[in-house]
């Protein structure tokens, strides 16, 4: 390319070549990420539609039956208890979870707080570790004879608790872990969103006699609704999604099940049960399904919410 | 004189007000913090505390709170269940190869993104930007049946193959070429004759390499962290990720033994504590930046 003896064509040839260049390079390097995430992204999500259609077993081939899982599934007990339990482990964890963050990030942003770099260390730590690791530890923790929460609760004067027998326990046991691992990481994020708040407008309302109190509500929480809002997508993505903790929490006997009773279990570990435990495709396919046009309506209803905000 | 007074006492009273906000926080503001960097902590203060007891030693009240003398003990029968060495091993493979691919692919495409005309770029970085909210997950089904299809049950490539591009990278690197490359910079190198692959190279690419970095990494660790796909794809030990391993100790065990499985947490999760304490900094630069730029 750079040996162009063509004589007086090298200028316009480096541009006419340039702009080719820029058009057909635009592609060949974009095309990767599309290749690699139509075959393993796009496809496996759409064909889960096309498989929920039907009977689908490990050695059977698939017989077309129509939305029969889809009937199956809605008059299923147990996907309702999984949904219930999906939804309540998310409020549980994401709640106290983003108020939690809202007030360390305040804490963190103080001006002139020594040892900055290690607290903000702490709040990354959790969040690097794996699920799963998070999962053992914290199930041993919450164990029913031995387990540290329930030496804490004897110590205070309080009954123990069988944290695996029922439903508010274990969900609360399984928010935990989850509230451990994305608390820090969520103050970050709340935290760079706070150090964007143009410092005039706290002049302002100090200036109107706002204390450091007023001044979160009037000034910090508005301007962060919207880092609020995606934080709260994230959690909503993650949280319908949630596996690993409750999946640990069972330990090996009543792993997939969540608990003896269910009690646990999330629509991710009822979706593995059904597709990698008893290999019935279409059903698991529906299941996957429902969770996704469920996930996607919660994020286009906060994208939708975002705009409007955006646009006030 | 009566000009200039005035904005003077306007001044101090001012800075004095702003003076109050700026003032070293309290006592309060630092046992808040103390008491979240503890309960931060303690988890892997516990997971080493139990891994170098036995469980029985755990298993009395009140529980063992300090350090004993067993780790290595239970660190032999980690190996006895499951060769965590090998895991270990596919696990830096798989993470090396998915963050370098990703990085790479990312910075490229995020340079098509940025700095190249093309039609229908602006829809095409929409969609992009969108799929970040898919929950790609729950394709597992089908991701399965086309896994076996190709002959790669078992087989690493597995889970390296759907890890080899993301949306965020994508995203992340073209706000970042966005805004640290001047347009001029490219115009000369185009004047110059430097094909675009080669603009990237030698000129797109070095500027903004921190923000690789940083990609690379939190690429890493997201991958080294994998659990769901790989442990429904991953079923022979040969293949086991250490996150696979990890899980697969507990189910060997007839009887619950927590000295030994936490024995194996702390063998998966040193590396990452490790790597948290050299790049811990520019990890957190990432994290809050990725939010920012979000």
């Amino acid at each position: 390319m750079a040996t162009t003896s063509t004589p007086g064509g090298a200028a316009p040839r480096t541009s006419l070549w340039g702009r080719l260049d820029e058009r057909i390079g635009g592609y060949a390097y974009i095309a990767p990420f599309f290749i690699v995430f139509g075959l393993f992204g796009l496809i496996p999500i759409l064909f889960t539609a096309w498989v929920s259609l039907h009977q689908w077993g490990a050695l059977s081939d698939p017989t077309f039956v129509s939305f029969d899982n889809y009937a199956r599934l809605l008059a299923d007990p147990r996907f309702w208890n999984a949904a219930f339990n999906t939804l309540s482990i998310w409020v549980i964890s994401t709640v106290p979870q983003l108020i939690l963050a809202l007030f360390l990030a305040h804490v963190l942003n103080e001006t002139l707080l020594r040892g900055k770099g290690i607290f903000r260390m702490a709040m990354l730590v959790p969040n690097i570790t794996s699920v799963l690791a998070v999962g053992i530890v914290f199930s041993s923790i919450f164990g029913r004879d031995y387990g540290l929460m329930n030496f804490l609760l004897e110590s205070l004067g309080l009954n123990r608790v069988d944290w695996q027998a029922s439903q508010p326990s274990s969900h609360v046991a399984i928010s935990t872990m989850v509230m451990w691992r994305w608390t820090g990481y969520n103050t970050l994020i709340l935290l760079a969103a706070m150090q964007a708040i143009p410092r005039d407008l706290y002049e302002v309302a100090a200036m109107d006699g706002a204390g450091r109190l007023r001044q979160f509500f009037t000034v910090t929480v508005p301007q962060l609704r919207n880092t609020i809002i995606f934080v709260t997508i994230v959690s909503t993505i993650g949280g319908m999604q949630i596996f690993t903790e409750p999946l640990v929490f069972g330990g090996t006997q009543q792993a997939i099940t969540g608990g003896a009773a269910r009690q646990y279990q999330t629509l991710a570990l009822f979706l593995y049960e059904q597709g990698f435990r008893n290999f019935q495709f279409g059903y698991a396919s529906t299941i996957a399904w429902v969770l996704f046009i469920v996930i996607l309506g919660f994020s286009v209803v906060n994208l939708l919410l975002t705009r409007r905000i955006a646009r006030d | 004189m009566t000009r200039t007074a005035p904005p003077v006492a306007e001044e101090t009273r001012t800075r004095r007000r702003v003076g109050r906000y700026h003032a070293g926080p309290g006592i309060g503001t630092y046992v808040v913090l103390v008491i979240a960097l503890l309960l931060s902590i303690f988890p892997f203060y516990w997971m080493f505390v139990v891994a170098s007891n036995g469980t029985d030693a755990i298993n009395r009240i009140p529980p063992e709170i300090m350090p004993g003398p067993n780790f290595l003990d239970n660190v032999s029968k980690v190996f006895e269940r499951v060769a965590m060495d090998r895991a270990m091993l596919n696990s830096a493979i798989v993470a090396t190869v998915v963050a370098s691919f990703q990085t790479f692919l990312a910075a490229l495409a995020g340079f098509a993104f940025a700095k190249l005309r093309f039609r229908g770029r602006n829809v095409l970085f929409v969609f992009v930007v969108a799929t970040m909210m898919v929950p790609l997950q729950l394709g597992v089904v089908p991701l399965f049946m086309i896994t076996k299809e190709l002959g790669l049950v078992n087989n690493l490539l597995a889970v390296i193959l759907p890890g080899l591009v993301g949306a965020f990278g994508v995203f992340w690197m073209r706000q970042h070429i966005a805004g640290a490359v001047p347009d001029e910079v490219i115009q000369a190198a185009r004047v110059d004759g430097a094909s675009s692959f080669r603009t990237f190279r030698s000129v797109v690419f070095p500027m903004v390499r921190p923000a690789a970095a940083i990609l690379w990494l939190l690429t890493f660790l997201g991958a080294w962290n994998d659990f769901f796909w790989p442990l429904i794809v991953l079923g022979k030990p040969e293949s086991f990720t250490a996150q696979v391993a990890l899980r697969q100790i507990q189910n060997t065990a007839y009887v619950t033994d927590f000295g030994v499985d936490m024995a194996g947490t702390v063998i998966v999760t040193l590396p990452l504590l490790i790597l948290a304490l050299v790049v811990g900094r520019q990890l957190i630069k990432g994290i809050m930046e990725g939010a920012v730029k979000g």
